[in-house]
């Protein structure tokens, strides 16, 4: 299985604080990677490390390599811009511009190409048809986003995210402000989206890291304890401290 | 892996143990119905063995309660790891265990056919093969309770001498039915309840190796070995094969 990113010793740093110890992970290509560990164990830090997110802050740092087809993504004279179009990213609430449904597609692909309107016109529908949305709103592409139900309007996110063709999408908990048949839609689309896209998430729900992903990595203080496939990771962990985890035992 | 901690929720916690509870109680059901079966043959006892025919239902009753309860907790707690690992193996135990108790019930009902002939022969054979079977259920039982890899592991590998003597009574048995056809009913009788014993040894293996996936996340892949060589006798029968 190729790396899309090879993560090796990744150290973080809010300030003084180090948020993420040693880190070293692969995440496979075209596969479901989802990051679990109570909160504060580093697992958000590591995904806002991957888009450069952290670059907004002073005083936060990474120190390591992220390494993506030969560029190491945290280090010096990185294109963050055109990193960011590479590596999209989706949070935990949806966050719709206050603009059409349509202007909420092109809005990101006019940052990085000049499409003529037929061409936007498709890759708009491209977008949402990807995004399992096309069918719900076809007939209200001019309406405001903000009137979509919450599950609609994640998945507008989602759909955002893979109009500008990025190669990696980055899942903050896509589905924790969301109902269950909202929720299931997401992780079907997730499902469908793996063909194409390489996916690490972020999630607080188990079922849903042991329903989703292909490869699942546990953290915990900062570490990453342990990696393994879901089926592995589910069953028969290594370590204990995984198994106190996801059993509900901690403590 | 270290025992874990408790779990957070309370109620699962206690569902846990109390699924421990219920699996342990039927082994010792089961271990006692083979013991009374045993001794029913052994003493020739019809009273007992009647009291083993009985006692067979409340094993029955007992995997049809551990099954509603296993099937619920998987619904309603969506285990993973060491505990869907535990609670699966009750699943699985309480059917071994059912089997055993089945076999129990008909070595108690061949035991009371049994005590109508007078045996020109001794029962030492079979009386020591069934305290063999007896110490490895015991053993098996044990482990379950003490979640005991180690100990399922020594039951695993010690099926072997139980087969052995199944193989000796087998063909000491022949012997009997070819001296005097006279013999043939009881020997038949007391062939099958042999091969039950055996059986019984072969579902406390089963149980071995579901401790051991359960306990240690890995399964026993290791072939067991296998010493029951008394199916050859029937497709050689001059040749000495059994």
């Amino acid at each position: 299985m190729t790396a899309k990113i090879a993560i090796r010793n990744l150290d973080f740093f809010y300030g003084s604080h180090q948020a993420l110890r040693g880190v070293t992970l692969d995440f496979p290509e075209r596969q479901v990677t989802a990051l679990i560990g109570p909160s504060g164990c580093g697992k958000s830090t590591l995904l806002r490390c991957l888009n450069r997110m952290y670059d907004l802050y002073p005083g936060q740092r990474a120190t390591g390599e992220a390494m993506m087809d030969g560029m190491n993504i945290i280090g010096p004279g990185v294109d963050v811009d055109l990193l960011r179009s590479r590596i999209g990213m989706v949070f935990q609430r949806p966050t719709p511009f206050p603009m059409s449904v349509r202007e909420n597609i092109a809005f990101g692909v006019r940052l990085h190409e000049r499409p003529s309107r037929a061409e936007m016109e498709e890759r708009v529908e491209w977008a949402l048809t990807r995004a399992a949305l096309w069918d719900e709103v076809k007939d209200r592409l001019a309406a405001p986003a903000t009137g979509l139900s919450g599950g609609q309007q994640q998945r507008l996110c989602i759909a955002r995210t893979i109009a500008v063709k990025p190669e990696v999408i980055l899942l903050d908990e896509p589905t924790s402000a969301l109902d269950p048949i909202s929720t299931l839609k997401v992780e079907e689309l997730i499902d469908e989206l793996k063909r194409d896209f390489t996916i690490a998430m972020v999630t607080h729900n188990m079922q849903q890291a042991a329903r989703v992903a292909d490869q699942v990595a546990f953290f915990y203080l900062g570490e990453m304890v342990e990696v393994a496939d879901a089926g592995t990771m589910f069953t028969a962990p290594r370590e204990k401290r995984t198994q106190d985890y996801i059993t509900g035992r901690f403590g | 892996m270290p025992e874990s901690a408790e779990h957070i929720v309370k109620s699962y916690e206690q569902e846990l143990k109390h699924l421990a509870g219920l699996i342990t109680e039927m082994g010792g059901m089961v271990e006692n119905e083979v013991s009374l079966a045993t001794n029913a043959v052994l003493d020739g006892d019809a009273e007992l063995a009647a009291k083993v025919v009985e006692g067979d239902a409340k094993v029955d009753a007992m995997e049809r309660d551990i099954e509603a309860f296993v099937i619920r907790m998987l619904a309603l707690r969506q285990p993973v790891a060491g505990d869907l690992r535990q609670i699966v193996a009750a699943l699985k135990m309480t059917g071994d265990l059912e089997r055993i108790g089945d076999y129990a019930a008909n070595v108690a009902k061949r035991s009371i056919v049994l005590g109508q002939y007078s045996l020109p022969f001794s029962l030492a054979g079979l009386g020591h093969m069934s305290r063999l079977v007896q110490e490895n259920l015991k053993a098996i039982v044990d482990a379950i309770g003490e979640k005991d890899a180690e100990k399922a592991l020594h039951v695993w590998r010690s099926d072997e001498a139980i087969d052995g003597f199944y193989n000796a009574i087998f063909r000491e048995l022949i012997t009997y039915m070819m001296e005097d056809p006279r013999n043939i009913t009881p020997c038949t009788h007391l062939l099958f309840i042999a091969k039950n014993l055996e059986r019984i040894g072969d579902h406390a293996t089963n149980i071995a190796e579901t401790i051991h996936y359960a306990v240690t996340g890995t399964p026993l892949s290791e072939a067991r070995p296998k010493a029951d060589t008394s199916s050859y006798a029937v497709v050689r029968p001059s040749g000495g094969g059994a």
